[in-house]
């Protein structure tokens, strides 16, 4: 593989870039793998790649059935975090943000990672309360996390509604420093392109229709482009789970459902941090092109569509607009959607299935991307060892039926249901 | 947006309704023995398949009556609305 750097930068000027090799191939499938993956978003790639580097399993393959990146991967808006309260979300999503900081020089691919911090605003006293407990518990488990008042707040994001009539007044906020955002698509070209290096063979445009189980164990998929063989199996298909678990006969914690964002037009640098409204559900960020990245609330009703209905649309930036008035005057540049896989507890599912070499990674919910490097980290251990690896032993399917749900924000079941 | 027909109101705005999730979903019967997984199945494990889906929505800023729903989850479109009492044939 070429590695990207000034010098063949430069030396490939010299040809007119016409000479670059081809960032992955496009091979045939074969009868048989060590390991396959189903679904080339950001996990299942992260899943190839740490297979092959970390456990040397290198006769995989992803099969994906549109174009990798083409799913939620590529349709995220980017908030990378660790501000969680229980140490089961804590110290795998702080792990993560190890691997975020090195990504870039690790996949020798510049995925922009932009560390500028979250804000969540906070818009009573009983919310600083609430923020100030979240922050202690973050910092016992070494994150950073500072809360600020409201002068602290005002002076970093000067645009927000200060005045004296707003009906959800700003009080202060919870920030972590270190959060930030990064190109969403360069992270699954990134690891993409490492893990075709080392063997993986990426097939795409090819759907799982099937499986083939029996006496309890996996033994391959059904393909559109034919059978193929494997004793390992990674489901990894995030809004799809609940059409292949039905196909295995398994009925999961899972309900899908449908998550929008949008985009204004591009203007002059306002905002540096990203900033989500405590007062409901929005957050805001700027990308590098200007163009103010915005989203919120799902639909509210299941939905396989991959896009969505304006009343959300409208409501989540009616929510925009109470937090920083100047947003009224921008025009919609773009509008999109994404299926969702929400679990009933707001947390994911990393585990062995009760078919043997079958494996579940889903569950995501509105956090899937900034846990792409922790997922495929961990869920390339519990595929290679067949045992969950400390960092996703909370993360069990098993968890709805003993008790021991991860319900961070405290809401109970059916999270998204407000 | 879609426009959903209440049983009781006729055709009416998306914005009228909140939803309740999947209708088919039975409670397990009271005084009976009911088995971990019989929970299981009623508070967390959803089918939540593509296509046709019978649904619970409330019509909650008009006459407030629960109500069910078919509708295709990929498409929206909606093939049938009955009063919450009457059974899905
Ligand atoms: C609008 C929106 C905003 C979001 N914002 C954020 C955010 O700010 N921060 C954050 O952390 N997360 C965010 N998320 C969540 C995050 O994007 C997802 O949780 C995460 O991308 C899911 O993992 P993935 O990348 O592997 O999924 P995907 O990219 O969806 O990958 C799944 C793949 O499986 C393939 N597939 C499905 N069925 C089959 C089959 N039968 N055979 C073969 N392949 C199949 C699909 O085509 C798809 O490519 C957001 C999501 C949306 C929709
Ligand atoms: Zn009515």
């Amino acid at each position: 593989m070429q590695k990207y750097s000034i010098f063949n930068l430069v030396k490939n000027a010299f040809s007119n870039h016409d000479n670059w090799d081809l960032a992955w191939k496009d091979p045939t499938p074969k009868k048989e793998y060590d390991v396959v993956i189903i679904g080339g978003g950001g996990h299942g790639l992260a899943t190839a790649y740490y297979l092959a580097k970390e456990h040397n399993i290198t006769n995989v393959a992803i099969i994906e059935k549109g174009w990798i990146g083409g799913g939620n991967v590529g349709r995220n808006t980017t908030i990378i975090r660790s501000n969680y309260m229980y140490d089961d979300n804590a110290l795998f999503s702080e792990f993560g943000m190890d691997l975020w900081r090195k990504m870039s020089q690790d996949l020798n691919y510049n995925v922009m990672f932009s560390p500028r911090g979250i804000i969540n605003l906070a818009h009573s006293d009983a919310q600083m309360n609430v923020y100030a407990r979240r922050g202690n518990s973050m910092r016992l488990n070494g994150i950073d996390a500072v809360l600020l008042n409201r002068e602290q707040v005002k002076e970093i994001i000067p645009m927000a509604d200060f005045s004296d009539n707003v009906r959800f007044p700003i009080f202060g906020g919870l920030m972590q420093p270190s959060a930030g955002t990064a190109r969403h698509d360069a992270v699954a070209w990134g690891y993409a392109r490492q893990a075709d290096s080392m063997g993986v063979d990426i097939i795409q445009n090819c759907e799982v229709i099937g499986f083939d189980v029996s006496g309890g164990k996996i033994n391959g998929v059904r393909t559109s482009r034919g059978d193929i063989k494997a004793k390992k199996i990674g489901l990894c298909v995030a809004g799809s789970t609940n059409i292949l678990a039905e196909k295995l006969n398994m009925t999961l914690p899972i309900e899908t459902h449908l998550l929008q964002a949008c985009v204004s037009e591009p203007v002059k640098p306002v905002l540096d941090r990203v900033v989500t409204f405590g007062a409901g559900h929005f957050y805001i960020s700027q990308s590098d092109k200007g163009e103010m990245v915005m989203g919120g609330d799902l639909d509210g009703y299941n939905s396989y569509a991959q896009r969505g209905n304006l009343p959300t649309l409208q409501h989540v930036l009616t929510e925009g607009i109470a937090m920083m008035p100047f947003l009224s005057k921008l025009k919609m540049l773009r509008t999109w959607g994404g299926i969702m896989d929400m679990s009933m507890d707001g947390s994911p599912i990393i585990d062995k299935t009760h078919i043997e070499g079958l494996y579940l990674n889903c569950g995501w919910c509105y956090g899937g991307f900034k846990a792409t490097p922790a997922s495929g980290w961990t869920f390339a251990h519990t595929i290679a060892q067949d045992r969950v690896h400390e960092l996703n032993s909370g993360y069990s399917l098993n968890r709805f039926s003993t008790g021991h749900l991860l319900d961070e924000k405290g809401l109970g079941t059916k999270t998204w249901i407000s | 947006m879609l426009h959903i027909k209440c049983p009781h109101c006729g055709m009416r705005s998306q914005n009228e309704f909140s939803y309740g999730g999947d209708a088919t979903v039975k409670r397990p019967e009271l005084g009976k023995e009911v088995s971990d997984q019989d929970w299981d199945n009623f508070v967390y494990n959803r089918k939540s398949l593509r296509g046709k889906h019978w649904e619970l929505w409330q019509h909650i800023s008009g006459c407030r009556q629960w109500i069910k729903v078919e509708r295709d989850t990929s498409t929206h479109e909606i093939f049938n609305t009955l009063k919450a009492t009457e059974e899905i044939s």
